[in-house]
C-alpha cells in the first residue's frame, strides 16, 4: 500500500516563486480593473439619467404594453405582411452573399501572414475599419439617395456594412490559419497563389462558411431594421404600426420575425455541421 | 542514404485511380449540385428584392457625387478649407459622442453581467435540466432575434424618449447575442476539469467557478469588447428613434440636406470607432497575454 507523500510547501514555494509570491500588481490588476468598470458604470447611470422612479414608471408602462400586444393579431393584412417578409429575407441573402464575394480578395490583403508589409496592409486595414464604423442604418439613409426608395437600397447597404466586417473576420481566420500546411505547399514547390489556394483555403474556407451562415442569420434581423428608415422589409410595417400604437400588429410582426429567423437559424446550423463536419472526417 | 519510391504494379494502381476517381467525381457532382442550388436561391432572392442592375449602373453616379456633397461647404469650398466652419458644432456633437460611447458601454456591460449568469443554464454541457436549458435558450433567441432599435421604438414610448430607452435596448440586444456566443464557448472547453472538481465532491456553482470560469474567461472577455464595439455603433443609430446619442443630429443633418455636417458627423463617429477598435484590440491583447503567462 502506497501512501501519498505530503506536498512540502515551502520546497514547492521554493520551486514555484512566480505562482506563490506573485507580485501586488498583477494580483490587484483584476480587482482593480474590475473595479474601475464598476466605477464607469455607476458614472453612465448618473450620467444617462437613470432613476428608480424612471425606471418603475417605464416597467409599468411597459407592462400594459405587453398586456395590448397579447393575442398578436395582423388584423388582415397578413400578405402584406409576408411579402415584406419575403422581401427582408432576399436582402438579408443577397447583401450577405455580395459582401462575403467582395470581402475575400481584399482579406488577403489585410492579413499578416500574406502581406507582411505594414505599407499595404494598414490602409487596407483603415479602410474596412471606416466602413465598418458606419452602421447599417447610416448606409441604408446614403443607399437611398443613389438608389432610390426600396429593398435594393437595403441590399447594398447590408452589403457594404457586412463587407467592412467581413473584411476583418476573415483576416483574423486567415491570420489564425496553421502555417506548416503553407511551408509544405511551398516545400514541394508551389508558387503564392498555390500556397493561398492549398495551404491557405481548405484550412480557412470552413471558418469562413460558418462566419457568412452566421451573418445572413443575424443579416435577417438587421434587414428587418432598414425598413424604418425607407429601405424595404418588414421593417417599413413594423415601424409605422409602433407609430400608430397598434400593438396587435407589432406583436404579430415580432412573432412573424422570430419565426422566420429561427428557420434561416436552423438552415444555416444545418449548413455549418454538414460543411463542418466533412472537413473534419477529410 | 537513397530510397526508390516504390510504384505498384498497373493492375494494382489501377483499381486505386479508380476508387479515387469514384470518391472524387461524387464530391464533385455534390459541389456543382450545392451550387446550383445555391444560385437558384440567389436568383430568387434578387427578383424578391427589386434588384435593377440597371438602374444601379445609372445611378451608380449619385453615389460618387454624395460623397463630392458632404465634402463641400455651403460656401462651396472644400471642407478641408476652413476646419472650423466644418466643425462649427464640435462641442455639442463631442458630448453627443460621448453619451454614445456611455450608452453602449452602460448597455454592453449590463447585458455581459446578465448574459453570464444566464449562459451557463443554456449551454448543452452544464446546464441542469432540459427544460430550463430550452427556456433560457428560447428567451436568449427573443432577445437577440428582436433587433436593438424595435426594442428602442418601443422603449422610447415606455421609457419616454432620452438616452435610458437606448441603454435598455442595448442590454436586451446583448443578454442575447452574448448568451448564445459565450454558451458556445462553454460547450467547447475541455471537460476534463469538471469531471476532476465534481470528483471531489463539488457543487455545480463550483464546478462553474473552478472548472469552468478558467477555461473561458479569457473568451467571454474577448466576445464582450467585441460586442462593445458593435454596440458603439448601434448606439449611434439609436438617435434615429429618439433614444439618445449622436444619431439624432445625424439623421436631422440627412434629411435636411446639412451636407458638411453630414461628413462632420460621420467622420467623428468612424474616428471614435476606431479608437474604440484600437482600445478594445490592445485591451484583448493584454488579457490573452496575461491567460498565456498565468
Amino acid at each position: 500500500m502506497t501512501r501519498l507523500l505530503a506536498p512540502d510547501s515551502g520546497d514547492l514555494r521554493g520551486r514555484y516563486p512566480e505562482v506563490f509570491d506573485r507580485p501586488a500588481s498583477s494580483r490587484l490588476a483584476i480587482p482593480a480593473m474590475l473595479l474601475a468598470a464598476f466605477g464607469i458604470f455607476v458614472f453612465g447611470l448618473v450620467e444617462l439619467e437613470f432613476s428608480p422612479a424612471r425606471m418603475l414608471a417605464g416597467l409599468s408602462q411597459l407592462g400594459w404594453i405587453t398586456m395590448m400586444m397579447i393575442p398578436p393579431d395582423p388584423g388582415g393584412s397578413l400578405p402584406v405582411y409576408l411579402v415584406a417578409l419575403g422581401e427582408t429575407l432576399s436582402i438579408a441573402m443577397l447583401g450577405t452573399t455580395l459582401a462575403a464575394l467582395l470581402a475575400l480578395p481584399v482579406s488577403l490583403l489585410a492579413a499578416r501572414n500574406i502581406v507582411p508589409s505594414g505599407i499595404f496592409r494598414f490602409p487596407v486595414r483603415r479602410f474596412l475599419d471606416s466602413i465598418r464604423g458606419v452602421d447599417t442604418l447610416i448606409w441604408a439613409l446614403v443607399w437611398i439617395n443613389v438608389v432610390g426608395l426600396g429593398p435594393f437600397a437595403g441590399v447594398l447597404a447590408i452589403a457594404v456594412a457586412d463587407f467592412g466586417a467581413f473584411g476583418k473576420l476573415f483576416s483574423e481566420a486567415i491570420e489564425a490559419a496553421d502555417k506548416k500546411q503553407v511551408e509544405g505547399i511551398r516545400a514541394s514547390g508551389g508558387n503564392a497563389l498555390h500556397e493561398i489556394r492549398f495551404g491557405l483555403m481548405p484550412q480557412v474556407l470552413p471558418v469562413i462558411a460558418g462566419q457568412v451562415l452566421y451573418f445572413i442569420e443575424s443579416n435577417t434581423r438587421s434587414a428587418t431594421i432598414i425598413g424604418i428608415v425607407g429601405a424595404g422589409g418588414i421593417g417599413l410595417q413594423l415601424a409605422e404600426q409602433i407609430r400608430v400604437l397598434e400593438w396587435q400588429k407589432v406583436s404579430f410582426l415580432i412573432l412573424m420575425i422570430l419565426v422566420a429567423v429561427a428557420a434561416i437559424d436552423w438552415i444555416s446550423s444545418k449548413l455549418r455541421f454538414a460543411i463542418i463536419g466533412k472537413r473534419a472526417v477529410a | 542514404m537513397t530510397s526508390a519510391v516504390s510504384i505498384l504494379p498497373a493492375q494494382q494502381l489501377q483499381v486505386l485511380n479508380d476508387a479515387y476517381r469514384a470518391a472524387v467525381a461524387r464530391k464533385r457532382l455534390r459541389m456543382t449540385l450545392a451550387t446550383a442550388v445555391f444560385f437558384a436561391v440567389l436568383v430568387i432572392a434578387a427578383i424578391g428584392a427589386e434588384v435593377h442592375p440597371v438602374t444601379f449602373v445609372n445611378k451608380i453616379g449619385n453615389f460618387v457625387s454624395y460623397f463630392d456633397r458632404i465634402g463641400t461647404l455651403e460656401s462651396g469650398a472644400r471642407v478641408w478649407s476652413d476646419i472650423g466652419e466644418w466643425f462649427w458644432g464640435w462641442k455639442k456633437w463631442l458630448a453627443l459622442l460621448g453619451e454614445t460611447v456611455l450608452i453602449s458601454y452602460v448597455g454592453t456591460l449590463a447585458g455581459a453581467i446578465l448574459a453570464f449568469a444566464l449562459n451557463f443554464l443554456a449551454a448543452e454541457n452544464t446546464s441542469p435540466a432540459p427544460w430550463l436549458r430550452f427556456t433560457i435558450r428560447r428567451l436568449m433567441e427573443f432577445c437577440r432575434t428582436v433587433p436593438d432599435i424595435v426594442f428602442a421604438l418601443i422603449f422610447v414610448i415606455a421609457f419616454g424618449l432620452g438616452p435610458m430607452a437606448g441603454v435598455i435596448a442595448i442590454m436586451i440586444h446583448s443578454v442575447g447575442a452574448l448568451g448564445k456566443l459565450y454558451s458556445e464557448i462553454v460547450e467547447n472547453i475541455d471537460m476534463k476539469p469538471v469531471e476532476g472538481v465534481r470528483s471531489t465532491g463539488a457543487s455545480w456553482i463550483s464546478c462553474i467557478r473552478f472548472a469552468v470560469v478558467p477555461q473561458v474567461a479569457a473568451g467571454f472577455a474577448s466576445y464582450t469588447l467585441l460586442r462593445f464595439e458593435i454596440n458603439v455603433r448601434g448606439a449611434s443609430v439609436m438617435g434615429f428613434v429618439g433614444a439618445g446619442g449622436i444619431g439624432q443630429e445625424l439623421v436631422v443633418a440627412v434629411r435636411k440636406f446639412f451636407y458638411s455636417d453630414v461628413s462632420a458627423i460621420l467622420l467623428m463617429i468612424i474616428v471614435t470607432v476606431f479608437l474604440i477598435d484600437i482600445g478594445t484590440g490592445w485591451a484583448r491583447g493584454r488579457l490573452f497575454g496575461k491567460e498565456a503567462r498565468a
